[in-house]
């Protein structure tokens, strides 16, 4: 009877994280799509606002990161892209977008040097 | 830009590959990436691109080229105001003021062939970019430079070395082949051949001056090399314009901020 106490009380727990998850990611998602629409029309900071949004919301979300790099990018914040970019990096190795702007990404960064002043 | 073309490539095709594979929730998009300008010359209004100690190759004044080519470019694409003078004739200044311990190389023979060109200098002795470190001193001299900077009213002066030569190696090349099959059906295959190719190297070294001080701000150096097939006459001019083509956007950074363009596959 414990068991069986035990297991219903695990299943729900189980159900509750999982659908509170998916509020998360789906709460994420709708800033990252929002995100995108905007930047198509070239609001990038509106972009970049909706994508660190998302990262905060949901911090396993890949795709916000990946993003949000591309907005830091955009703007000339090359530090910050490429944090944003190296996140996105760990929470999907495997991903073969992220790593190939991740690496159109360093390719520019390279040529950048720190100012020198007279 | 190969590399970033190249790059592009890549990604359209892993961009078609998951499209096929069914997956839409990718966008391709635009970026322009800003690049800060290496250095900071907020403290100038005006640029004097005095001239450079050039030699390698007697077909390019590659002194008068550069000064104006970078001239030009500043122009359009800076927000410095750039002075008109005549470039410098830094070559043979250098030559005057080299010190005792450093003597300037000594001059090539010429064949006797060869017409003497009035009021155009004496690039000869410099073969390759060694050569040139021996009239380096000339950039040290911070009085020199300072004279300069009072004449012209304490702009930002550009200076430097420049060596364009001739440049001739052996190395494999790829190139297309036909072929055909015992169906007499014609294809084409890429085949790499061991061939002697001829061309030019373009070696710079840009040095910033502070034309209120004389003091040398930065320096940047950059190296480009062209290669053609032997049967190809490419005429100096045009391979020295090729080589700045890739020099000039480069030099542009140190000033001011450019913009690179590219792409990015955004995620949902």
């Amino acid at each position: 009877m414990i068991r069986m106490r035990l297991l219903l009380g695990f299943t729900f727990l189980t159900c509750f994280v999982t659908a509170a998850y998916a509020d998360v990611r789906s709460d994420a998602r709708e800033q990252v799509q929002f995100g995108i629409n905007v930047a198509q029309r070239g609001l990038w900071k509106e972009a970049l606002y909706r994508w660190k949004r998302a990262a905060e919301i949901d911090p396993s979300y890949a795709a916000a990161f990946n993003n949000l790099a591309i907005a830091y990018e955009h703007e000339g914040q090359l530090d910050e892209a490429r944090e944003s970019y190296e996140k996105a990096v760990q929470l999907e190795p495997g991903n073969a977008m992220i790593r190939q702007n991740y690496e159109l990404f360093k390719e520019i960064n390279d040529r950048t040097d720190r100012r020198k002043s007279p | 830009m190969t590399a970033l073309t190249a790059g592009r490539a890549l990604n359209f095709a892993a961009l078609a590959a998951l499209a096929v594979a069914g997956c839409s929730s990718l966008v391709e998009i635009p970026i322009e990436t800003p690049i800060q300008a290496k250095l900071d010359i907020s403290a100038f209004s005006r640029v004097l691109v005095a001239g450079f100690v050039a030699g390698g190759s007697d077909a390019v004044d590659a002194n008068l080229e550069t000064v104006r080519l970078l001239r030009s470019q500043l122009r359009s694409k800076s927000s410095l105001r750039v002075i008109d003078a005549d470039p410098m004739p830094l070559l043979e200044l250098a030559k005057e003021e080299a010190p005792a311990s450093v003597p300037a190389p000594e001059p090539a023979p010429t064949p006797a062939s060869a017409p003497e060109q009035a009021g155009t200098p004496d690039t000869s002795e410099i073969k390759n970019e060694k050569d040139l470190e021996s009239y380096e001193h000339l950039f040290a001299n911070v009085d020199f430079w300072k004279r300069i900077g009072e004449e012209f009213q304490n702009p930002l002066i550009v200076t430097g070395t420049v060596l364009f030569a001739p440049q001739q190696r052996s190395q494999f090349v790829q190139r297309e082949q036909e072929v055909y099959d015992a169906f007499g059906r014609r294809s084409v295959v890429p085949v790499r051949t061991f061939m002697e190719r001829k061309g030019f190297i373009l070696a710079q070294k840009f040095i910033f001056i502070d034309g209120r001080s004389g003091a040398t701000i930065t320096s940047e150096q950059f190296r480009e090399e062209r290669l053609y097939n032997q049967n190809q006459n490419t005429p100096a001019l045009s391979s020295y314009f090729e080589l700045m083509d890739a020099v000039v956007p480069k030099f542009l950074n140190i000033l001011s901020t450019q913009k690179v363009r590219g792409t990015r596959v955004l995620l949902e």
